[in-house]
């Protein structure tokens, strides 16, 4: 079953990033190859297991299921960890340097004035 | 039992290779690369990147069935001498087998976009140079 769970996130993601590109600037690429290289090598397990063992192709379960799930999860979460450590937006680097945009234009956000600002209020 | 292993030890071995071919690149732009748009650094990084995601994702796997776990050796097969025999098996089959696949279509996958590349740039008008 997680093989099929991770088929069908890899077509989807190839999908989005294909409507995308050539612009890839939140990596779906990556997201897609990742999905790519687990779903190939559950193929060949899952073949090689059918000729030497025989038995069902897929193991359609709860517990497959379940695995096929956590299977996408890890793979979003490792993708979600490589697009805020590259920052293509340049979101994080703004809120450290305290920084906003409004309207278009950046600004510096000084906030320990608006703290007090706050509290007299 | 562990098949994963042995993408992973390809990984291991490409991303060493890719992280030198981008130093080489830096240093020695050649015209080749400058005309077609496709280094190697680029074309390691597709097969990188499915060998890296393939390998984590299985990791998943064996963990879930209780093939790897997080104290030594880490690998449930290596505590009974009599399933060692039989991982190193796997691993030299099915191990052997996926890292061949993936490579495979890598190379599939670079040969496709070589291709368009060149088509690309024929239809510009821009010769290619660099044949060694």
């Amino acid at each position: 079953m997680w093989l099929i769970i991770t088929a069908l996130a890899a077509v989807i993601t190839t999908a989005i990033w294909y409507v995308k590109a050539p612009e890839d600037k939140y990596k779906l690429g990556l997201l897609s190859l990742i999905f790519w290289g687990a779903t190939l090598m559950w193929f060949v397990d899952h073949v090689m297991a059918y000729l030497t063992e025989g038995g069902e192709f897929f193991e359609i379960n709860l517990d497959a299921t379940l695995l096929g799930f956590s299977v996408i999860i890890l793979a979003l979460l490792v993708w979600l960890i490589v697009l805020l450590v590259s920052d293509p937006k340049g979101v994080l680097k703004r809120v450290l340097k305290g920084q906003r945009v409004f309207q278009g234009k950046v600004q510096q956000v000084d906030f320990v004035k608006s703290r007090v600002q706050l509290e007299k209020e | 039992m562990a098949c994963f292993l042995v993408p992973m030890g390809e990984a291991i071995a490409t991303s060493v290779v890719q992280k030198g071919m981008e130093k080489r690149e830096k240093k020695v732009s050649g015209e080749r690369t400058k005309n077609t748009g496709l280094n190697w650094s680029r074309k390691l990084s597709w097969l990188n990147k499915l060998l890296w995601g393939g390998t984590i994702l299985l990791a998943l796997e064996h963990v879930w069935h209780g093939e790897v776990v997080p104290w030594p050796p880490f690998l449930t097969a290596m505590e009974n001498p009599a399933d060692v025999a039989p991982m190193l098996h796997e691993m030299a089959t099915i191990g052997v087998a996926m890292a061949i696949t993936v490579t495979v279509v890598w190379a599939i996958i670079v040969m496709i976009a070589e291709s368009k590349v060149k088509a690309i740039t024929e239809a510009k008008g821009t010769p290619v140079s660099g044949g060694e």
